[in-house]
């Protein structure tokens, strides 16, 4: 009874937090379609922007608040690389992730800084509630997650929102119906590496360390994650039951991840699994066509 | 919407248009193009394959500029060098697949809602709201296909008639300045095509809507519209008003053709297609 609430809570705080990757990663690819790579930096990136205000000192909610703008900033800039330079969406996300990689290190000033000494929004947290352990992560992680949610469920409903909506499936439209759809991209994206960014400057605080390391692969992690939502959801449309989906294919995606490591898995096979867990859910309703042999597209590129 | 029936909504001077210039492929879709559109006119562009019909309207509604020396001008706006987006404030399109006019993701409220605000600033106000939704019903209602009891049906759901319907409702609702109709019913069947084409007509002459709707539909651009502007080779080469077009049979458009563009006429399309 122990393992199991253990692991349904390590799961259940895992949900949360990279819930909002799940979320973030969402909003770029399936919202705007516009598949950005670069958030494997900006989850590191908002580490070390709370772990080095953390570390000298300031108030850590506003190292996180911080953080989360650093985010925002890295994804307008890499909006901006697609919009006004014309470099492709996938390409502007690689060079951000490649070019963001040295910035961390330069925050840093090094590959690691530890936490463990410092007073993290856990530790405030736990002193203004009393909890402790996983119930305290599990609570702040909530909490955030909660505030997330009510936040996006308004803004992706107001005119703005909407507009925001419409653009991965019909620019065209947009623009015709005057909508500046270059705006568009800037707002999803520095939204979507904004969230990574909460994510990652949480994640950081509560295990008491940054590493320039701790975002590789978060991007195929957070596929999995929608793919997996998606399919418990049925390919939800509506707002609400989109952002729930992205919690709730997290919490699923750890679960399994979880379970595997208790099983005796060793951690360094994990990202094989997460990335042939996406492939098997991407290849196999192909894979089902051709064996039925229906005639398939030719494969794009995008 | 404020300017008298007869007074110029949209001047076209000298507009030209070469694609892949300097190359082998080099084309020239528009070649010195002037054309006036009156308020209130409806006005109907045939022309065959590769005439500059949809360049043209692609000018007028910004999606590129035009050479320079060109000129756009709209209500007095000169948009000539504006961005597409800008041109929404005048210009509303349906495009001849219903998939480009409409959104498939969301909802046919939430698609009129985005409608609503061409040219205006969007802001982080409800996009839907009571108000809204009554107005949505009531626009849906006159078109008689039983949208306004689906207002929160995805759109990818409704057939492409339904869509397009939908889009033409879209493109009218906040009462641009000019009208454009990009072969609209070109991609629908028949029976689908004619539904839409007498919406069309019904919505033109309800809100007295300015309108440039091109067409390779003889018969079409001869039964609808009081004025016909036929192209050819990026040049127009008939113009023919209200009084004239009344009487007008394809035989004569097809005379008139052969004697403007100096040659037979060839394009069994035109003739066939209905």
């Amino acid at each position: 009874m122990d393992v199991i609430s253990s692991i349904l809570f390590v799961a259940g705080y895992e949900g949360l937090i990279f819930g909002l990757v799940a979320i973030g990663v969402y909003i770029t690819f399936r919202v705007l379609g516009f598949p950005d790579l670069g958030v494997d930096a900006t989850f590191p990136l908002g580490g070390a922007t709370a772990a080095v205000f953390i570390v000298n000192g300031a108030n850590p909610f506003l190292a996180t608040l911080f953080a989360f703008m650093a985010g925002l900033l890295a994804g307008i800039i890499t909006g901006l690389l697609n919009t006004k330079l014309r470099i492709s969406a996938l390409l502007s996300g690689i060079l951000m992730m490649v070019g963001l990689y040295s910035v961390n290190l330069r925050i840093m000033g090094g590959a690691n800084i530890p936490l463990i000494r410092s007073i993290t929004s856990f530790d405030i947290f736990a002193a203004f509630t009393g909890l402790t352990g996983m119930p305290l992560s599990i609570t702040l992680a909530g909490l955030t997650a909660l505030i997330i949610f009510v936040a996006l469920n308004w803004f992706l409903r107001t005119e703005v929102g909407l507009a925001l909506r419409a653009s991965g499936d019909n620019e065209k439209m947009l623009r015709g119906l005057g909508v500046d759809t270059d705006k568009n991209i800037l707002i999803g994206c520095s939204l979507s590496n904004g969230l990574v960014a909460l994510a990652g400057a949480l994640v950081a605080q509560n295990q008491g360390f940054c590493d320039v390391g701790m975002g590789i692969g978060i991007i195929v992690m957070a596929l999995a994650a929608i793919i997996i939502g998606e399919g418990l959801f049925g390919n939800p449309k509506g707002i609400t039951t989109i952002l729930l989906a992205c919690f709730v294919g997290t919490f699923a995606y750890r679960l399994f991840i979880t379970l595997a490591l208790r099983l005796g898995l060793p951690p360094g096979d994990l990202k094989l699994i997460t990335s042939v867990l996406v492939v098997v859910a991407l290849g196999i309703p192909y894979l089902r066509k051709r064996l039925r042999r229906e005639w398939i597209p030719p494969a794009s590129r995008m | 919407m404020n300017t008298a029936a007869g007074q110029n909504i949209l001047t076209l001077k000298d507009i030209r248009k070469v694609f892949f210039a300097g190359t082998v492929d080099e084309v020239t879709a528009l070649n010195g193009i002037d054309l006036e559109v009156a308020d209130q006119d409806f006005v109907t562009v045939i022309g065959s394959n590769g005439a500059g019909k949809s360049t043209l309207l692609n000018i007028v509604a910004g999606v590129f500029p035009p050479e320079r020396g060109g000129k756009v001008v709209i209500k007095g706006d000169d948009v000539t060098r504006l961005e597409e987006y800008k041109h929404a404030t005048h210009v509303a399109r349906v495009w001849q697949e219903p998939e480009v006019g409409t959104s498939r993701n969301l909802t046919i409220e939430e698609n009129m809602s985005l409608a609503i605000l061409r040219g205006q600033p969007r802001t982080i106000k409800k996009a839907i709201n009571k108000k809204r939704r009554d107005l949505f019903r009531e626009a849906l209602s006159q078109i008689g296909l039983g949208l306004e009891d689906r207002l929160t049906a995805q759109v990818g759901t409704l057939s492409g008639g339904q869509r397009q319907a939908l889009s033409l409702v879209m493109a009218t609702i906040s009462k641009p300045t000019i009208l454009l109709l990009d072969e609209h019913i070109a991609t629908l069947d028949p029976r689908t095509a004619q539904t839409v084409m007498d919406l069309t007509e019904m919505i033109v002459s309800r809100d007295k809507m300015s309108t440039l709707m091109v067409t390779h539909n003889m018969e079409m651009a001869l039964k609808y519209g009081k004025r016909l502007v036929m192209m050819h080779k990026g040049r127009i080469i008939l113009d023919i008003g209200e009084n004239r077009k009344k009487n007008l049979k394809i035989t004569d458009l097809i005379a008139a053709f052969e004697t403007a563009a100096g040659e037979e006429f060839t394009d069994d399309n035109v003739l066939l297609s209905c």
